[in-house]
């Protein structure tokens, strides 16, 4: 199920009016422990806005005191609702509450999946789909109007910002990357110069990176046919994957898992075509 | 003490990035124990990039409110991980307080205060603005 497709449990730490609010340190300790658990709060009670509703499962906590807890939960609506009297409980026990009203409803366990994939800049993307065109995993797509968009943030590969070292703009940011611009870090002039030398990958690899790899692959069936040498074919590759690893920060993890090289030229075509269709729109 | 002309308090969004070890655990804790003592009303979630991706709608809530602080990373981030969730913010009611970069305390400080230090990039032009719906469309 893809991310967007999931509605997780909203959780709701009630303060407010027939409520006896947590001591700080009690309210600090449970919003620590649930976020440790991957879990969103919503914290009412006192000043301030707050955007609780929606029509995800709830769970309002709180130190109601019997009967007024259950009528709480009697002016709720649809049924997705719960309440909790939390009274008396630690940060442990109330997490504990928490993750068993998530099993019970069924929803989505928080941490399943690390939130990593490139998000655009508009202000300084050109929409030149070098992203698209590059993106082996269907990450980027365009809208009806040929505007590159992320589309699939689930298929990115954890810690692997490569997108980001083809963007000759430096549009593309990781929010979790260890360094600027791409951790969303004002860009300046000689991170633009910087970018475009560390990874103007076609150029390292003598020529644009997929043609290199039909080059290599023909080569590789060809040796195949005359000496079957696997291990020399191998050793190539990991020439190559190593290239790649220390010019565009790719985990060495990323790489090993790619696919043969017959099927990176054959999802390369797949993007290459849907950039090209998207430039075309933009064209007409 | 509360603005002078009744301006309800910003809204308060805190990202804990939980799944990441980008932010100084001090500076996460030191500002969220605070926020809590506070007694304000507040939104805490682990991962506002996996609300971004998940185009939650409390994000659609908290752009369109008043105002709102977030107290996440970088600014430029902020802002599109807000506007590829289809939930633009305005950069003129819009504070965003980097963890990345501030000390507990200055973090602390700007999250709590009542008035808005808006600092969101401007947008490149009129045209580009409409371009960054387009994607969330």
């Amino acid at each position: 199920m893809s991310i967007r497709d999931q509605k997780p449990l909203r959780v709701v730490l009630y303060e407010g009016r027939d409520s006896t609010p947590l001591e700080g340190e009690q309210r600090f300790a449970a919003v620590s422990r649930l976020l440790q658990q991957g879990f969103a709060i919503t914290r009412v009670g006192g000043a301030g806005r707050t955007a609780p509703a929606d029509d995800s499962a709830a769970l309002v906590l709180g130190r109601f005191g019997g009967e007024k807890a259950a009528d709480f939960s009697a002016g709720t609506s649809n049924g997705q609702v719960r309440v909790r009297d939390i009274t008396g409980l630690d940060a442990e026990q109330v997490a504990a509450e928490v993750e068993a009203a998530r099993s019970e409803r069924q929803a989505p366990a928080p941490g399943a999946w690390k939130p990593w994939f490139p998000v655009i800049d508009y202000d300084r993307c050109t929409n030149c789909m070098q992203c698209l065109s590059f993106c082996l995993f269907g990450v980027y797509g365009a809208d009806d109007e040929g505007h590159i968009q992320v589309q699939n943030q689930d298929n990115c590969k954890t810690n692997c910002p490569a997108c980001s070292r083809v963007c000759p703009e430096a549009a593309i940011m990781f929010p979790k990357y260890k360094a600027g611009p791409i951790n969303g870090d004002v860009v300046k002039d000689s991170d633009l110069q910087r970018e475009k030398m560390k990874i103007d990958i076609s150029a390292l690899l003598g020529g644009d990176i997929y043609s290199m790899l039909r080059q290599r692959s023909e080569r590789a069936q060809s040796r195949f046919s005359k000496e079957r040498d696997s291990d020399k074919a191998l050793n190539e590759r990991q020439k190559c994957l190593t290239k790649l690893a220390q010019a565009g920060d790719i985990p060495a993890e990323v790489l090993m898992s790619l696919p043969t090289p017959d099927e990176i030229l054959r999802r390369a075509g797949e993007a290459r075509a849907k950039a090209q269709a998207a430039l075309a729109v933009q064209q007409r | 003490m509360p603005p002078a002309d009744n301006t309800p308090a910003p809204g308060i969004l805190y990202c804990h990035c939980t799944y990441a070890q980008i932010i100084d655990p001090a500076v996460k804790a030191g500002v969220l124990r605070r926020l809590c003592d506070s007694g304000r009303s507040f939104e805490a979630v682990a991962d506002l990039c996996e609300l971004s991706a998940r185009r939650d709608p409390a994000l659609a809530r908290l752009a369109r409110g008043p105002g709102v602080k977030i107290a996440a990373c970088y600014p430029r981030a902020v802002k599109w991980l807000f506007a590829s969730a289809g939930s633009p913010l305005d950069p003129g009611a819009t504070e965003v307080v980097n963890l990345r970069e501030l000390p507990e305390d200055a973090a602390a400080a700007r999250l709590l205060a009542d008035d808005l230090q808006t600092n969101l990039p401007p947008d490149k032009s009129s045209a580009a603005a409409t371009s960054t719906s387009s994607p969330a469309s």
